[in-house]
């Protein structure tokens, strides 16, 4: 079972919501939590546990053969990202628009564009006693999240049984790497706000996840600020909220503590209540 | 010489475009020849990453000698352009590029 929790708007409260409810859930079920949110990992200042395993990840990226290279152009064509140019009489790489997709390479009559590895980021893995937590993150300097986001997960589920429940705390956004990080859930978690800018997102947000045919339903954060567009929007449009955590300022001093929230706060409790009855209820389902 | 402008039009009364990778149109002045030439860049409009090293290969296939434009090509433009041995020169993106060139041959735009 894989629940990714996304949002279109960024600082919606990805982060509050999948590391109260990786707490609140493990209580239930196994669980890990896993932060694919790999140009800026917050997850783990919520998170204290002991280092199990750490790794450097790689991308392939196509280096230039000089001497086998004919000077045909093919690699320029077939590179989607204009990563691969030919000016004159050499072929020049731009590491980091390359999404390492092997086109070049493989199609290269001469195999004068070899793909070698460079490093783009580290993945640790801890264990905090009531649940697994896995992070990566992008080395600075480093422009593409897929390749590493694609490796995390291959490594969470190589690592971790098919019947633990997968928390994955997604980037914000709906372009690439948002789709990476979802497209293999079984549910989407959709984290807005009821405010307009909220609203204007999580309509993209579902716009995306319509497309790829997935699952998906929505949590209001901050509930109590803002007006009731979001509510309305989502009724109309038959979508499920599964929780509305309240606007609160005790929430923000907990936050910003890095302590975890609903210990302390009973409605917010009751809330993530909500959602692991859901999701279990849900993976009862997927189990039939 | 051969002088290229990014330029949002085909003639020389035409605004300069400020950006390099995205620029709508290449426009070439031959000295010599005292004509205009131009390339129709928009299409870059349509992708999202790599505008500068593809708009960076069309100029070098242009062969000009000198680059005028506004901002300056951003980072993956500039490793492209510095295998065009081409003297580029910044600055212009506000003009229309008779200004620019006149701006140009009174020393007036900044070298890269």
């Amino acid at each position: 079972m894989k629940i990714a929790i996304a949002s279109g708007k960024g600082g919606t409260g990805k982060t509050t919501l999948a590391t109260n409810l990786s707490s609140y859930l493990a209580e239930f079920h196994p669980l890990v939590l896993v932060d694919l949110d790999v140009e800026e990992p917050n997850s783990g200042l919520f998170i204290h546990g002991e280092l199990i395993h750490s790794e450097d990840t790689f991308k392939k990226i196509p280096i230039w053969d000089k001497n086998k290279c004919t000077l045909c152009g093919l690699c320029q064509e077939v590179c989607n990202f204009h990563s691969v140019i030919k000016l004159g009489n050499q072929i020049m790489v731009f590491p980091e628009l390359c999404h390492g997709c092997y086109a070049c390479s493989e199609l290269c009559p001469d195999e004068a564009l070899p793909m070698i590895s460079e490093k783009m980021g580290e993945l640790k893995y801890y264990e905090t006693g009531s649940f697994s937590f896995v992070e990566s993150k992008l080395d600075i300097g480093q422009e593409q999240a897929v390749p590493l986001i694609a490796q995390t997960i291959a490594y969470v589920e190589k690592t971790f049984p098919d019947d633990i429940v997968k928390l994955y705390d997604s980037p914000p956004g709906t372009s690439c790497p948002v789709i990476e990080a979802t497209k293999t859930a079984d549910l989407i978690i959709l984290v807005t706000e009821p405010t307009p800018f909220g609203l204007h997102d999580l309509k993209l947000a579902v716009a995306t996840m319509r497309e790829l045919k997935k699952r998906f339903a929505v949590v209001v954060n901050r509930y109590g600020i803002g007006n009731d567009d979001v509510l309305t929007y989502c009724n109309g449009e038959d979508i499920h909220i599964l929780a509305k955590l309240p606007n609160n300022r005790k929430i923000a001093e907990l936050y910003s503590r890095g302590s975890l929230v609903y210990k302390e706060i009973p409605e917010v409790e009751r809330e993530l209540e909500k959602i692991a009855i859901y999701i279990l209820n849900m993976k009862v389902r997927v189990k039939k | 010489m051969k002088i290229a402008f990014t330029s949002k039009g085909t003639n020389s009364e035409s605004m300069m475009d400020p950006r390099f990778g995205r620029t709508e149109f290449i426009l070439i002045y031959d000295e010599e020849k005292d004509e205009y030439t131009h390339f129709d860049n928009r299409a870059v409009e349509e992708i999202a990453h790599g505008a500068g090293p593809q708009t960076a290969q069309k100029l070098f296939e242009l062969h000009p000698d000198i680059l005028i434009t506004g901002n300056g090509p951003g980072g993956n433009a500039a490793t492209a352009l510095k295998q065009a041995s081409l003297i580029i020169f910044t600055g212009a993106g506000q003009m229309t590029v008779n200004e620019a060139y006149a701006a140009y041959k009174n020393g007036n735009l900044n070298k890269l």
